[in-house]
């Protein structure tokens, strides 16, 4: 398989604070990575780097043979190529739905209007949410906003999609239906970066775990290996911290 | 009551026609406040410190200062300081608007200011450019908390325009008082018909204008 | 500028600012009365008299302060009902100002949670005890920037009084700039009374706000 992302001794400070250090994961064409750690372990940063949302110091991120960190000046025509989902869905609240989804293919791709609606619907419908076409993104739930954030990005047909923490903000019952789209999209073979404390879906769903601390990588491996054999301490009492033995 | 005076000639026209003075002065004051507003709105949410220190003072001096004493600067002060002649309507239209401009900068701001970043992010992660971002995402939004609150400012001005009487221009409230003068022996009440008119015609300027503005505030509710 | 004149003005200015301070606090006071017991009239419903609040409401919401008054010192006499012109500054002032408090406080009443009454409710508490002590302290904490904000208007809005021939600052101003000529030296000191009476209430209101907006925050 081909590689898609390259990450490259990746360094990013604020000030004089080292917030990742070193970083270097390669991603493959169809592969799932998932980034794991403790709050603030710099995972959610590592993320906006790859899409250029933050300024790196030191390093690179390429996208096939395209560099999208450190920032260019045309820096669109990259970032396309990059879907992201956030934490908090951040729909834009003044459009419907549909054209939520719809805005960027038109705009960004000037793609013609009936194919971008046409494949819009069909992507709504196929996260169970064409009924919610003509609604506003006030009216729905959070896990049905985060679905339609999730088909906004989709439709762009990205390269890789990255996904932060996209169950954060949601009410326990909400969790399911989401990661249940994004084991879908693992299935066909998506290209995709995810950042999340759910482990048990970490687990069903990862290709390869990635466990940063500190701003570091402390472990890589297969989600077998980190979560059944963990190496090192940290990873090991990180993970502890999901249970409820005895110690 | 003292209505009737004002079915004597053209007494409630030219009532009606003072009205049209200050809704004049509203207007022009208006339009200037909300084009002068966003451009200096926009300025000040940017973070330089010069003019951070100028719309500071700027503002603090249209919050604290009574309108009717800006009017008295303008009006008075011109004339004998820089020996400049102001008309009285002239003066009513800056001071209003000087008002307006800041009262509409602070709006601009405001609402700039609560565009959640993540909006622009979202849209940057879309891919699309700084332009396109404003042009339908940022500039849409800031639309629709504007309006209500400008619309709810132009209410404001008409209010404000009362106090043109003062440096002597002659809008609703003077020619009611003029009318009252000229009926002093036949209508001796006239004071109570005619101001309860000029406070009702007040009124119906204002109230549709303000419930519009309610009514949009709710229907663009994010 | 004639540093002379300013110390022979002082004098007048300073009885019309004491004036005017007197007429606006005692104004504003039965602004925030006025104010509380139409938001209160309001919030529970009470039948007929939430109408006539409303209408109050917006009659005086929607019409300037000044033809107010005239309507009140002008109008009132010719069928029957006499007040002094200072009677009817503090109440022009105070019925324009309970307009506005109550829109505000209403607001604020408006802003605490259902589940505070109920829970205030479940511990068995009456309704007027759950007005008196969970709603509104909550509602009025939350609505303390737009009442220092009404202030902050109502005190300038005393700037009208001149015209129902109350002696204030803009009187006295109007009065020496005719008699005198000395225009700058009149509007320098208009202006320096203007600070000292709204400076200190807007310096306050700043801080209470910055205070007010972490606390809901929580930090």
């Amino acid at each position: 398989m081909s590689d898609v992302l390259r990450i490259e001794n990746l360094e990013k400070r604020y000030e004089d604070s080292i917030v990742l250090d070193d970083i270097n994961i390669t991603v493959k064409k169809g592969e799932v990575v998932v980034i794991v750690g403790p709050s603030g372990c710099g995972k959610s940063t590592l993320l906006r780097c790859l899409n250029g949302l933050e300024k790196i110091q030191e390093g690179s991120v390429v996208l096939e043979d395209q560099i999208v960190n450190p920032v260019s000046k045309n820096q669109e025509k990259v970032r396309e190529k990059i879907g992201m989902v956030f934490q908090t869905y951040d729909l834009f609240p003044h459009m419907t739905i549909l054209q939520n989804v719809m805005l960027a293919p038109l705009k960004v791709k000037k793609r013609n209007k009936q194919d971008v609606q046409t494949e819009a619907l069909e992507l709504l419908d196929r996260v169970g949410l064409l009924s919610k076409k003509d609604k506003y993104p006030r009216q729905l739930s959070g896990g049905q906003k985060q679905r339609v954030a999730i088909v906004r990005a989709l439709i762009m047909h990205p390269e890789v999609l990255l996904l932060d923490e996209i169950t954060a903000a949601l009410d326990p019952e909400m969790v399911r239906e989401v990661l249940d789209v994004v084991l879908s999209l693992a299935k066909e073979g998506r290209t995709m970066v995810i950042v999340t404390h759910e482990m048990q879906f970490a687990k069903a769903v990862a290709d390869r775990v990635i466990f940063l601390d500190g701003g570091k990588i402390i472990e890589e491996g297969s989600s077998k290996e980190i979560f059944e054999h963990p190496k090192t301490d940290r990873l090991k009492t990180f993970l502890k911290s999901f249970t409820y033995d005895e110690q | 009551m003292g209505f009737e005076v004002l079915l004597k000639g053209n007494n409630f026209l030219r009532l009606l026609l003072g009205l049209g003075v200050s809704l004049r002065i509203s207007v022009i004051s208006v339009l200037i406040s909300i084009l002068a507003g966003i451009f200096l709105g926009i300025l000040m949410s940017t973070d330089k410190p010069v003019i951070k220190l100028f719309s500071k003072i700027y503002l603090e001096v249209v919050r604290i200062m009574p309108q009717m004493v800006l009017l008295f600067i303008v009006f008075f002060g011109a004339t004998r300081i820089l020996g400049i002649n102001i008309s009285a309507e002239l003066s009513a239209i800056i001071v209003f608007s000087f008002w307006g401009t800041a009262e509409m900068a602070d709006l601009v701001r405001g609402a700039l200011q609560s565009i959640p970043i993540t909006q622009y992010e979202s849209s940057k992660a879309l891919g699309l450019n700084q332009t396109q971002t404003f042009v339908y995402i940022i500039i849409p939004q800031i639309v629709r908390r504007l309006i209500p609150l400008s619309i709810n400012l132009i209410t404001r001005m008409i209010k404000t325009t009362s106090l043109v009487m003062m440096i002597g221009i002659v809008e609703v409230l003077k020619v009611g008082q003029q009318i009252i003068e000229a009926n002093r022996k036949v209508s001796p009440n006239a004071a109570f018909g005619v101001f309860a008119t000029v406070f009702l015609l007040y009124f119906l300027a204002c109230w549709p204008i303000s419930l519009l503005s309610k009514k949009l505030e709710k229907k663009w509710e994010i | 500028m004639n540093t002379n004149v300013i110390f022979t003005y002082l004098p007048e200015y300073t009885e019309a600012f004491v004036l005017t301070i007197r007429i606006a606090w005692l104004g504003i006071a039965i602004a925030f009365g006025v104010g509380i017991i139409s938001a209160f009239v309001l919030y529970f419903k009470i039948p007929t008299l939430s109408a006539i609040v409303k209408i109050y409401i917006e009659l005086f919401r929607n019409t300037p302060l000044l033809v107010q008054l005239f309507f009140i010192y002008f109008g009132l006499p010719r069928i029957g009902i006499n007040i002094s012109a200072e009677t009817c500054g503090i109440f022009g002032l105070g019925l324009l100002g309970g307009a506005y408090m109550a829109e505000s406080i209403r607001s604020g009443l408006d802003t605490v949670s259902e589940s505070q009454i109920k829970s205030a409710s479940a511990l068995g508490m009456t309704r007027l005890q759950i007005f008196r002590f969970v709603i509104f302290p909550q509602a009025v904490s939350v609505s303390i920037p737009a009442l220092l904000a009404n202030v902050i208007f109502l005190l300038k809005e005393t700037s009208v009084f001149s015209a129902i021939s109350l002696m204030d600052l803009m009187f006295t101003a109007k009065d020496l700039i005719g008699l005198y000529y000395n225009t700058v030296e009149c509007l320098l000191l208009l202006v320096v009374f203007y600070c000292l009476m709204l400076l200190p209430v807007s310096i306050i209101g700043g801080y209470v706000e910055k205070k007010v907006r972490f606390g809901m925050f929580g930090v």
